[in-house]
């Protein structure tokens, strides 16, 4: 194995062949805001929030799905990137009806953490208020696709962590959803084994346990670490 | 079957022919048209007036007229019909014994025939697509032989690299460094890809070729497969295209019949089995990576590159992935040599470009012409201009291109000169509009279709399409003020820097292209002020 000397934000960094902008960045403690990318499972680099800019390449790179190379200067926050940033976090709460107020994980959201991050105080494009269903027709889960940002994180748990492959997305564009089984009710999927690992997996309070109510979706976001091992350690369920 | 037989084959079918052949127009477009129906009552007339021992009434592709069909064309007088209907089709026949023909006679001299340069539709309208032996009359198949048994895949991938064909599928990307990227990559198992999705609303370039001649789609994949060392392709065409579909089978069985394909080829080591995949219509599954995607069975969602097919596509192995126009060029470039090829066009665009001219002008359909030429010549020259009325603009490259406006007209067509002035080639459609067209309408219009067409995984294209979409509509609403146009100009920037694929970064080009040039019709629209003061 080799490793792979490189600067991000001018401070010199070594790491291993193979890795990811991303993890270089974490590693030398850099921050970079991500939505799509959960640690343990495939990234797809969707939400574009972790773009770069790689000197001498003429387009923003993904850190998430970018292997680190030889001599890369890096720079993860330029006015240009806070920029698209900003206008992508925008894009999200406008696009579905995130009202943190009264949210199950208020103060637990990454998509809110994310908009502190990049100062996002308000949108400038116009909220589409969205009328998307609501599914509790599982005994123990329910889903709210209303705050789903099409992270596709739990479909990735549930089909590489779990197994079960009970979520797909349906429909294309903005008629997009995350569906469960054929199309069914969650509640009526035989697939699914209750695991849970898609409530832990989801970024935001699209996908609950029942009975929380606002800003206690808390204690679930603890057990993320899980899902990093989960596949190593052989914990199919729990 | 080997050399002495192939061309013992197309000898028989050559003198098989009788000396005068009626081409009748059977493609999708002339048959809405009832040219099934005019076939049918040629074939009558032929029989009535016995004439069946010197004419033939031979049902062919595309011959580019596509306005004024059906289209009947007569070898060796040339002369052509337009808009000929089963009831005047008999007197066409009756004419060739000194009757009158009722239909019009269409000017075969006509620029919008002259102009053109056909070197991939050299054989559309000519040959019947049905049969592999007319295909063979033509020198079919002679370039594959050639391949296989005079020269190496080594030299093959450098001949089509000192050609300077450059991917016809919309990025011109050179077509000789794919396939030398993927001939140089390790593995045992590689494959061929030929996208035939044709997404672009507006063109049927693809579908009109592999309608028209498919045996010559088939032949540069086979040729691609023996150079890069696959043993595999897949030909991915829409559903919307059955009758492509059809002929492509049937093509693919006659081919498997000689020993031209399947195992074996032409009795040489090299096997080559092609298999069709039928997309279900969706505008992103032409973007590569989706449309590996949607081979293999998942959803049609774009997945980051690096890694590119050519390192790994297909089930993960090396995959040469290319347009149907692209492979389509390959059997003349090994028939006629690279130098040939090379002196057509400029220096960095080579060979020619088939287009679909449509929109406000006199003269509709394809065209084939040499890179280089300008667009006035095209629009003016060629397509007769609007009738009664003025060019306003061009538009290339359908929804991932550019409106391009009648000043530039003298532009010439190469990939480099329409990047740089903000639209592209894109896969040939080209749309004329007059000086009754609002930009602002077309660019919604393109917006509309992306925002129904983005596939909804990265979240720039998903929601970005639909907040410039509604901009538009702001706009043209009278709606917006000037502040409006400023955040759709950066958002159009956003979405172009950021998007996962092709779609997305391309999506806002019709936007920033009327920006540029026709800044006044986007301000006319704004909310005129009162008193003074812009209402809020
Ligand atoms: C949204 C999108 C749609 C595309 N549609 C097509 C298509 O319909 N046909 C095609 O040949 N290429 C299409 N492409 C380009 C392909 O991704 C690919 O570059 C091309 O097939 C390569 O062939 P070439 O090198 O011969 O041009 C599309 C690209 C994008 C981003
Ligand atoms: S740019 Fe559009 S089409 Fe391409 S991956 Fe993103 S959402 Fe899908
Ligand atoms: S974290 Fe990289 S694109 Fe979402």
């Amino acid at each position: 194995m080799s490793v792979k000397t490189l600067t991000i934000n001018d401070q010199p960094i070594a790491i291993e062949e193979g890795k990811t902008i991303l993890d270089a960045a974490k590693e030398a403690g850099i921050p970079i805001p991500t939505l799509c990318h959960l640690e343990g499972v495939s990234d797809v680099g969707a939400c574009r929030l972790c773009l770069v800019e790689v000197k001498g390449i003429n387009k923003l790179l993904p850190a998430c799905v970018t292997q680190v190379a030889e001599g890369m200067e890096i720079s993860t926050n330029t006015p240009k990137l806070q920029e698209y940033r900003r206008m992508a976090v925008e894009l999200i709460f406008a696009e579905g009806n995130h009202v943190c107020s009264v949210c199950v994980a208020n103060n637990n959201c990454e998509l809110q953490d994310v908009a502190v991050e990049v100062g996002m105080d308000h949108s400038r494009f116009v909220y589409r208020f969205p009328d998307r269903g609501v599914d509790v027709s599982h005994s123990q889960f329910g889903i709210d696709h209303n705050r789903c940002i099409l992270c596709t994180r739990c479909v990735r748990v549930c089909d590489e962590v779990e197994g079960a492959h009970v979520w797909d997305v349906a429909q294309r564009g903005a008629a997009c959803y995350i569906v469960s089984g054929m199309n069914q009710p969650w509640g009526e999927v035989e697939a699914c084994t209750s695991c849970g690992k898609c409530v832990d997996a989801c970024p935001t309070g699209a996908i609950f346990r029942k009975g929380t109510t606002t800003a206690e979706k808390a204690g679930d976001r603890e057990k993320l670490e899980f899902l990093v091992t989960a596949r190593e350690q052989g914990q199919w369920t729990r | 079957m080997d050399l002495a037989e192939l061309q013992a084959l197309a000898e028989q079918e050559r003198s098989k022919r009788k000396s005068i052949r009626v081409h009748c127009c059977t493609s999708t477009g002339c048959q809405a048209a009832n040219s099934l129906g005019v076939k049918e009552n040629l074939d009558k007339a032929v029989e009535e007036t016995g004439m069946g021992d010197r004419v033939e009434v031979v049902g062919v592709g595309c011959m580019g007229f596509c306005g004024r069909g059906p289209l009947v064309q007569i070898d060796p007088m040339d002369t052509l019909y337009e808009e000929v209907t089963p009831e005047t089709a008999g007197s066409i026949i009756h004419a060739l014994n000194g009757g009158t023909a009722e239909p019009v006679q269409g000017d075969s001299q006509h620029p919008f025939f002259a102009r053109q340069m056909r070197v991939v539709r050299e054989h559309s309208g000519k040959v019947d697509p049905e049969r592999i032996e007319d295909y063979i009359a033509l020198g079919g198949y002679q370039a594959l032989h050639k391949v296989l048994y005079e020269m190496t895949p080594e030299t093959v991938v450098q001949e089509v690299s000192s050609s300077g064909l450059r991917g016809r599928g919309g990025g011109g990307y050179p077509t000789g460094l794919k396939w030398a990227t993927v001939a140089k990559m390790p593995g045992d198992q590689k494959y061929v890809i030929c996208n035939g999705d044709e997404g672009d609303p507006g063109a049927f370039m693809d579908r009109s070729i592999l309608e028209s001649d498919p045996h010559l789609v088939l032949e540069g994949m086979a040729i691609a497969g023996y150079a890069i060392g696959a043993t595999h392709g897949y030909i991915y065409v829409r559903a919307e295209y059955p009758l492509a579909i059809k002929r492509l089978q049937k093509a693919i069985q006659q081919g498997k019949k000689y020993g031209i394909l399947g195992s074996q080829v032409f009795n040489s080591p090299f096997d080559f089995k092609v298999d069709i995949r039928i997309g279900a219509g969706a505008f992103v599954c032409g973007e590569e990576t989706a449309l590996i995607q949607s081979i293999e069975g998942g959803r049609g969602n774009p997945i980051p590159r690096p890694p590119y097919p050519a390192e790994k596509g297909l089930w993960q192995c090396p995959t040469l992935i290319n347009n149907v126009e692209t492979f389509a060029n390959i059997a003349n470039i090994i028939k006629r040599g690279a130098e040939w090829y090379s002196s057509i066009g400029t220096e960095k665009s080579k060979g020619t470009k088939i287009f679909a001219l449509t929109g406000k002008i006199r003269n509709n359909g394809l065209i084939e012409v040499p890179m280089g030429i300008t667009l006035r010549e095209i629009v003016e020259e060629m397509g007769g201009g609007v009738p009664d009325g003025e060019v306003k603009a061009v538009q290339t490259g359908g929804p991932s291109g550019g409106c391009i406006p009648a000043s530039l007209l003298d532009t010439t067509v190469d990939y480099d000169s329409l990047i740089k002035i903000g639209s592209m080639m894109g896969s040939g459609g080209m749309v004329v509009m007059d000086k009754e067209t609002s930009m602002v309408e077309v660019a919604r219009f393109y917006m509309e279709f992306c925002r129904g067409e983005t596939c909804g995984k990265c979240v720039p294209c998903r929601t970005g399409t639909v907040q410039l979409y509604s901009f538009l509509t702001k706009i043209l609403k009278g709606q917006a003020t000037a502040e409006d146009i400023e955040k759709m100009e950066a958002l159009c920037y956003m979405v172009k820097d950021t998007s996962l694929c092709g779609l997305g970064m391309t999506a806002p080009n019709p936007v920033l292209s009327t920006l540029r040039y026709f800044k006044e019709e986007y301000l006319e629209l704004l909310k005129q002020p009162q008193n003074g003061k812009v209402p809020v």
